[in-house]
């Protein structure tokens, strides 16, 4: 992994089947409203206000099916013009997982997050040590798989394919 | 070994490996599937990649449908892009504004090769496990790299066995068995997963595509029909093969379903939803807006008008089935019942053009989804069903059970709809009365693994 120093952040805190259009309603897509303003409407309905207080490298936390629904990417594109430096969730929606992956935030499993968290909570995303450390208690980060870790270090798949040229190997 | 799965006999032969649910593979596509709202992000894609040119013109398939014709002057330019790009690269397969939705035309035009890969930019490209392909929704990105490398990369999933036993009665349809099938999955139960139809190979190509195409609301990365008499004598799963689930669906005792809001997993039989009123009905979208479909609702509307405070939308799914319903009278028919007819597209199945909902307005949909905010106000609610419940709730104003409609004689049903008419609260209290009842139906339901939500409530 790119390796920076892990760094506090806010938390904040969904709930279960959190679904793209409560991450970005469609009627807010680049298609509709321009590549300049769509991701200032990011959870518009879902958490007012969430736009302009998240900073960068803040977490998102939820239940299960984080991101499911339509495979729209720019609710995850959203989230990177935020500057969200990570999605933690008891698990993902399949589409959502690859597109954060693709677009180089990490999504990490925890069984546990979900309940140590809780919103405003100042945490530490340790990729390396598997954690995500917060006042109540550490959670435990199940491990990327490798092929999804080389494309997170790169900073995603497009700068993944530039550097390589192909997709990471797959264990035969 | 045990025999394998469609999903594992696929991405085997794909792969040009031997592998099995769990094995991470990277399989040439047969096709990629580009929709209208994706291209903006799916062009920088390939040119971050430094790869503009699309791998294969002739394995490619460009779509205007989810916001077609263009509503604004933003998406306008974003089409003209599209139009531009497609000529760049001199792509052959571009249907434009009006000629329908893309999973669609993709079946019915027989872009969708039977027992390969297809990867589409829309969540619902599930859709192309009608005709036996494993078929994916994908993100910009993702499609981009497929474009340009004419391979994707893939989990090979877990199955899960879905298997309907008997016939569907009258005024029982293929979107109430699968409505059925997602009650009892759950709307993520199928995660990851390829959910294998058996049992269903023998329906309209149309049936299946609406059975493909709902195993997206369940999580899945594929739906697959078996044996769908496009697919070749190899794809047929192994009689051992491992399904980490199986679910029977007896279709002869199946009732009309109906999916409250916001969820598309809270299901109930329509029965015990009677009486729910509704604003705005829509008729439409990849899973219902076939011949088929619209005929099941000119069979509930012929020579009548919908209910006065009650507005139809009807949009065909492509324009095959828009001029195939014109030809047989059926569109007429539905005009003259009052409904408005829209191009073939995506409608306001997603909120972005057609008829949107208003505030506390709530609307009976025939298509795929139900979420807060999904068919434009986020004060709106949407309840799910088949064309025929659709049809129903124009005409009455309310949610009902079609099967007496259908059963009853002239007289019978004219006193059927003037009681349900008159019984419908007036303009402006449905929402208000549809949120009551929903949740009176969501506290009788048994419990389950997931939570059950009510109306507007479950945000934060």
């Amino acid at each position: 992994m790119r390796e920076a120093a892990p760094q506090a952040a806010r938390a904040w805190v969904f709930g279960d089947d959190l679904d793209t259009d409560q991450i970005l309603p469609g009627r807010f897509a680049p298609f509709m409203v321009g590549q300049e303003r769509f991701h200032t409407y990011a959870f518009c309905d879902a958490r007012p206000g969430f736009s302009a207080a998240v900073r960068p490298a803040d977490i998102l936390v939820g239940g299960a099916n984080f991101g499911c629904g339509s495979s729209r990417e720019y609710a995850v594109a959203a989230l990177k013009t935020l500057g969200v430096g990570g999605v933690v969730a008891t698990n993902f929606a399949r589409i959502f997982y690859r597109n954060c992956i693709n677009l180089g935030i990490p999504a990490v499993e925890s069984a546990d997050a979900f309940v140590v968290v809780h919103d405003g909570d100042l945490v530490t995303l340790d990729l390396a040590a598997g954690l995500l450390r917060a006042p109540e208690g550490d959670a435990r980060l199940r491990p990327l798989p490798a092929f999804a870790r080389d494309i997170l270090a790169a900073g995603g798949v497009v700068a993944y394919l530039r550097e390589h040229g192909d997709f990471p190997a797959v264990s035969v | 070994m045990s025999g394998k799965t469609l999903a594992e006999l696929i991405l085997s032969r794909a792969s040009g490996r031997d592998v099995r649910a769990g094995d991470l593979v990277i399989a040439p596509v047969s096709r990629v599937m580009v929709h209208d709202s994706v291209i903006d992000a799916v062009m920088a894609g390939l040119r971050d990649l430094g790869m503009e040119r699309v791998w294969d013109t002739s394995k490619v398939a460009v779509f205007v449908d989810h916001a077609a014709p263009a509503p604004t002057p933003v998406v306008a330019d974003s089409h003209r892009v599209l139009r531009e790009w497609v000529r760049g690269q001199g792509i052959q397969s571009f249907y434009d504004a009006g000629e329908g939705v893309c999973h669609q035309i993709m079946v019915e035009e027989g872009y969708c090769e039977p027992g390969t890969v297809i990867v589409g930019s829309d969540s619902h490209s599930n859709s192309y496990g009608a005709v036996g392909a494993f078929g994916a929704g994908m993100g910009a990105t993702d499609i981009a790299v497929a474009l340009a490398l004419g391979r994707t990369w893939l989990r090979v999933p877990e199955s899960i066995k879905v298997s309907f036993a008997g016939r569907l009665r009258q005024g029982v349809t293929t979107k109430d068995a699968i409505m059925r099938v997602v009650r009892e999955i759950g709307t993520d139960g199928a995660r990851y997963a390829c959910v294998e139809f058996h049992g269903a190979g023998q329906l309209p190509q149309g049936d299946r595509v609406t059975l493909a195409g709902m195993t997206t609301e369940m999580g899945a990365k594929a739906g697959i029909v078996v044996n769908a008499p496009e697919a070749p004598e190899w794809l047929r799963p192994g009689r051992d093969a491992t399904y980490v689930r199986a679910v029977e669906v007896d279709l002869t005792t199946l009732e009309p379903q109906i999916a409250i809001p916001p969820r598309v997993d809270q299901v109930s039989d329509v029965s015990d939803a009677s009486g729910i009123p509704i604003d705005v009905v829509f008729l439409g979208s990849c899973t219902n807006g076939r011949l088929i479909d619209m005929r099941q609702a000119a069979a509930i509307l012929r020579g009548r008008r919908i209910a006065p405070d009650v507005r139809l939308e009807v949009v065909p799914a492509s324009r095959r089935q828009f001029e195939d319903a014109m030809a047989d009278g059926t569109l007429g028919l539905l005009s003259a019942a009052g409904a408005v007819i829209g191009s073939s597209g995506c409608g306001p199945c997603l909120g972005r053009t057609g008829g949107v909902l208003a505030g506390q307005e709530v609307c009976f949909s025939t298509a795929n989804r139900n979420y807060r905010g999904r068919m434009g106000s986020p004060d709106a609610s949407i309840y799910l069903g088949s064309p025929y419940v659709a049809a129903v709730a124009a005409l009455t104003g309310v949610i009902d059970d079609p099967r007496p409609y259908l059963e009853s004689t002239d007289d019978e049903f004219d006193a059927l709809v003037s009681r349900r008419r008159a019984e419908r609260p007036g303009r402006g209290a449905a929402s208000a009365r549809s949120g009551d009842r929903s949740r009176q139906l969501l506290a009788a339901m048994p419990a389950r693994s997931g939570p059950w939500v009510v109306g507007m409530e479950e945000e934060d």
